[in-house]
């Protein structure tokens, strides 16, 4: 395990990244190649969980769009992110809200941690 | 391979090493692709014979990888390791051709590959057992789960004729065992070599489990 680790860390860059959860609100900056230019792209929603460990561990983000319901997993370490904002930290009991999936609307929402 | 030709001038052979499979991983390429890899532990081998045309009648550089405990070594095999001023190794491999010859008792390191190279990993993939067509041949099972079927599902069917030609064919696809052989895999792509730490990392996959040795050739 070890020796992976120290061919993982030659070959992946380490960036300090936001500590979010299951139930945070996140906007992920995700750089965008069209043709030669590049941008960023606002993808923004629901942290549903977070997978695996060190540097090939993902995130799952799902959104509305449109009325329906689109997820997305990101490499967290993943060199096309240009940066995790969190906008609201949310109180749920699970650390995979895979229930969220099942309800939609007013039931959908989640209860916002005061700080 | 024709033996005329010195050691340094063969081509179409490949030099190599032995390794250790450490275990996968997935790194970024330039374009922020994740690609998947392996890690391979590659060396150091000890050279403790250089077998000649004189000699042995062919060229080939042996290699040793692994260290084992003394009173696990019989006293032939010391005595050979003795010769390259070397302690026991668990594993040892002949190679046919080295871009050059290297000494007795020098080390071969994971810096003979580069990245960019294109490698063959040979290893013992990993044992399933006793499998069924279906796992081992990817059959299909036969018919469907209704009209009085109940215990034909995984089943292979019509193995061939019946009074000719009396017999099943040689190599027909049955039920056995299922992996733990030797496999080879063809041109994978050295993403990197970590020089000190001797490590390989590989894009794709390796066969055997994590820890087995592996042989990887370029």
């Amino acid at each position: 395990m070890d020796l992976i680790n120290i061919a993982a860390e030659s070959a992946v860059e380490k960036r300090e990244m936001p500590a979010f959860k299951a139930g945070d609100t996140v906007t992920v900056f995700y750089k965008i190649k069209e043709g030669n230019k590049e941008r960023v792209q606002q993808y923004q929603g629901v942290v549903l969980q977070r997978k695996g460990s060190g540097l090939t561990q993902t995130f799952t983000v799902r959104k509305i769009s449109n009325g329906v319901g689109v997820e997305r997993i990101f490499p967290l370490y993943s060199p096309k992110i240009d940066r995790i904002v969190i906008d609201k930290r949310g109180i749920v009991r699970r650390a995979r809200i895979y229930y969220l999936r099942d309800i939609s609307g007013k039931k959908a929402r989640i209860e916002e941690k005061k700080s | 391979m024709d033996p005329s030709i010195p050691l340094t001038l063969k081509i179409n052979t490949m030099s190599g090493i032995i390794g250790k499979k450490v275990g996968m991983t997935s790194i970024f390429d330039t374009d922020g692709k994740q690609i998947p890899c392996t890690v391979i532990l590659a060396g150091p081998c000890t050279v403790t014979q250089i077998r000649t045309k004189e000699k042995e009648g062919y060229h080939a550089v042996q290699l040793a990888f692994g260290d084992k405990k003394e009173k696990h070594t019989s006293r032939a095999e010391a005595g050979h390791f003795r010769k390259s001023n070397t302690g026991p190794k668990r594993k040892l491999m002949e190679f046919r051709s080295f871009p050059e010859a290297p000494e007795m008792g020098s080390e071969v390191k994971a810096d003979l590959f580069a990245a960019g190279d294109f490698v063959d990993v040979t290893g013992t993939s990993k044992g399933k057992g006793f499998q069924g067509v279906v796992r081992r041949h990817h059959f299909s099972g036969v018919g469907m789960q209704t009209h009085g079927q109940h215990n034909r599902l995984r089943a292979p069917g019509s193995r061939g004729a019946s009074s000719y030609p009396s017999r099943v064919l040689k190599g027909m696809r049955t039920a056995g065992q299922m992996g733990a052989t030797r496999v080879k895999i063809q041109n994978l792509e050295v993403v990197k070599v970590i020089a000190d730490q001797n490590l390989l990392i590989v894009k794709g996959a390796v066969p055997g489990h994590n820890g087995s040795f592996v042989i990887v050739e370029k």
